[in-house]
């Protein structure tokens, strides 16, 4: 006992001291960013930066130095690149937006072949949950601006690049003065308001974009805005539903699937500027990690009604694209409010219950792929996709749970179930479910979801519970 | 009276997790008196193969925003969309796009 408590005190300390060092890695990283944006930073602060007037054009370079030949002997000797085509990658800028999964491959790979200015665009901070697939930053960083990080392991690869980073968000103010000032622009963000801004500002500026993403054991590819091609919004004229929109935190994502996508994108943007073309104009590629499968997907040409890029465009101006699509500019999850505080208890206000041994049910409803990773010792596990379909097998079990434990109970009031996800929005709708549970197989229940889930009974009670 | 229709339906890009995560399913549309276009084929999914929250998939008689339908591997628009008359053997892949990096 005494040695539990000690262990949890000592948690709560280091946890104290990692905030601290945290702060000042930002503080570093702010100061660090501006010194090296020089210019390019100028008048911006580290987060939600308004974004340079102008960067200098980069110098003409007429031949390669003895020094480039030898860094780029192996590819200077291939016929479709040449000198010719490593001159044209010195004179070229890209400009990458989202420095995560997909964006540090294409980073590197661009820095390793010569490219002449990279812009790096992130908003957000490493963390170490980032660390299985962005993998520019490293453990170091944690903490840091995420463009500022990538900046920081690209110089270290090839310090004849010019690196930009730029540690906000891409906005709709800032957006097409930045494109402008870039040859490609490759969309590695996370978000479907982020990809309607990167399209409409490439299309307002004319720039070819390389679009990839990547989910789960998937990834896709395309070419928009080339060549006479189609853009982003001839594919897709309407936003998805944002409810059937899945982040990287909540489907999962294997680390290496984004590095596989994130180099293809290199490959085509290394190919464009370098006077060879491109593959995917017009063209999907989709990558299926688990079959082990490519396909290259014929798309639809350039439509005249597009609303960007048509005859006829409506737009003209970048607009709000948060408004457009219906959810925010990030890859952070969301957070339902289906039910009013009246059905919802506190995780501390759980904990106290838990002390006193009220008698109750525990009902996790997570899939059982998280049950495995972490679990409350005293929970029943059914998932909410059961619950929504009231597998006969699962209600029955719950019926079977509900009814001993009341045998603890004098019977009287409504028996509590007390539910919790990871995140507290999956519990809201399974408390839903149990409010209309029939009361004739399972007497009056009272049905409260935890707020905040498991991830904050780790931040807030149990500091030696896992996150993930 | 159009014959019986053999079909590789595919499911990707998260769409298949509407369909119990089963990627690919083969399917023999019956003999009916009207060919098989792709309108019909929506109609024959949503009451034979999903499940439910038909409104993560479909929306009206197409389907949802941000899913693309391809056909043989090629983008339906080239091939008249809803109107496209099914053939035996014929590819039909549902993709949902991802937008995670
Ligand atoms: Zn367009």
């Amino acid at each position: 006992m005494a040695g539990g408590a000690e262990a949890a005190w000592l948690s709560v300390e280091i946890e104290q001291r990692e905030r601290e060092l945290r702060g000042l890695r930002e503080q570093l990283a702010a100061v660090l960013a501006e010194e090296h944006g020089g210019a390019a930073q100028q008048g911006a602060g580290a987060v939600d930066a308004d974004f340079p007037a102008k960067l200098p054009p980069l110098p003409a370079q007429a031949a390669l130095s003895p020094a480039d030949i030898l860094r780029y002997s192996r590819q200077l000797v291939l016929p479709e690149l040449g000198v010719r085509g490593q001159l044209l990658l010195a004179r070229s800028s890209v400009l990458v937006v989202g420095c995560g999964g997909l964006g540090c491959p294409l980073a590197q790979y661009l820095a390793a072949a010569g490219v002449g200015r990279l812009g790096l665009v992130d908003h957000d901070v490493v963390e170490t949950s980032n660390l299985h697939r962005q993998v520019l930053h490293g453990e170091a960083r944690r903490g840091f601006p995420k463009a500022a990080s990538a900046a920081a392991a690209l110089r270290q690869l090839n310090s004849t690049v010019q690196y930009v980073p730029y540690c906000g968000a891409l906005t709709p103010r800032s957006a097409l003065q930045l494109v402008q000032q870039y040859d490609v622009v490759a969309d590695c963000s996370d978000n479907v308001p982020t990809r309607y801004l990167v399209n409409d500002a490439c299309v307002l500026a004319g720039k070819p974009l390389v679009s990839g993403s990547a989910l789960r054991l998937e990834g896709q590819l395309v070419v928009y805005n080339y060549h006479g091609g189609p853009c982003y919004r001839c594919l897709f004229p309407k936003p998805p539903p944002p409810e059937t929109v899945t982040n990287c935190a909540d489907g999962g994502v294997l680390g290496v699937v984004p590095g596989i996508m994130g180099c293809i994108q290199a490959l085509e943007v290394l190919k464009i500027i370098s006077g060879m073309g491109s593959s995917f104009n017009q063209f999907m590629l989709m990558f299926d990690a688990q079959e082990g499968r490519f396909r290259n997907i014929k798309l639809r040409p350039k439509k005249s009604d597009c609303a960007v890029c048509g005859d006829n465009p409506s737009v003209t101006c970048l607009q709000d694209y948060e408004a457009f699509c219906g959810s925010s500019a990030t890859d952070k999850c969301r957070t339902l409010h289906l039910l009013s505080s009246k059905d919802r208890i506190s995780v501390e206000e759980y904990k106290k219950l838990l002390d006193e041994q009220v008698p109750h049910v525990l009902l996790d409803v997570r899939p059982k792929v998280e049950v495995n990773i972490c679990r409350l010792e005293h929970a029943v596990h059914i998932p909410l996709s059961k619950l929504e379909e009231k597998d006969e097998e699962c209600m029955e079990y719950l019926e079977k749970i509900i009814f001993e434990e009341k045998q603890r109970t004098d019977g009287q009031t409504s028996f509590p179930v007390y539910v919790v996800c990871k995140l507290g929005n999956d519990s809201q709708k399974a408390v839903r479910i149990l409010q209309e549970l029939p009361v004739k197989e399972f007497g009056p229940v009272l049905a409260k979801d935890i707020k905040g889930g498991l991830m904050t009974w780790a931040s807030r009670i149990d500091p030696t519970f896992p996150q993930y | 009276m159009a014959a019986p229709v053999s079909l590789q339906v595919e499911f990707g890009g998260g769409a298949e997790l509407l369909f119990d995560g089963v990627k690919k399913h083969q399917v023999t549309l019956p003999s009916q008196p009207e060919p098989w276009d792709i309108r019909n084929l929506l109609k024959w999914i949503k009451q034979n193969l999903l499940k439910e929250r038909p409104e993560l998939f479909m929306q009206g008689e197409s389907v949802r925003p941000g899913i693309l339908v391809l056909i043989n591997d090629a983008d339906w628009e080239l091939m008249g969309e809803l109107d496209y008359k099914l053939q035996d053997q014929d590819n039909v892949l549902f993709i949902s796009t991802l937008h995670g990096g």
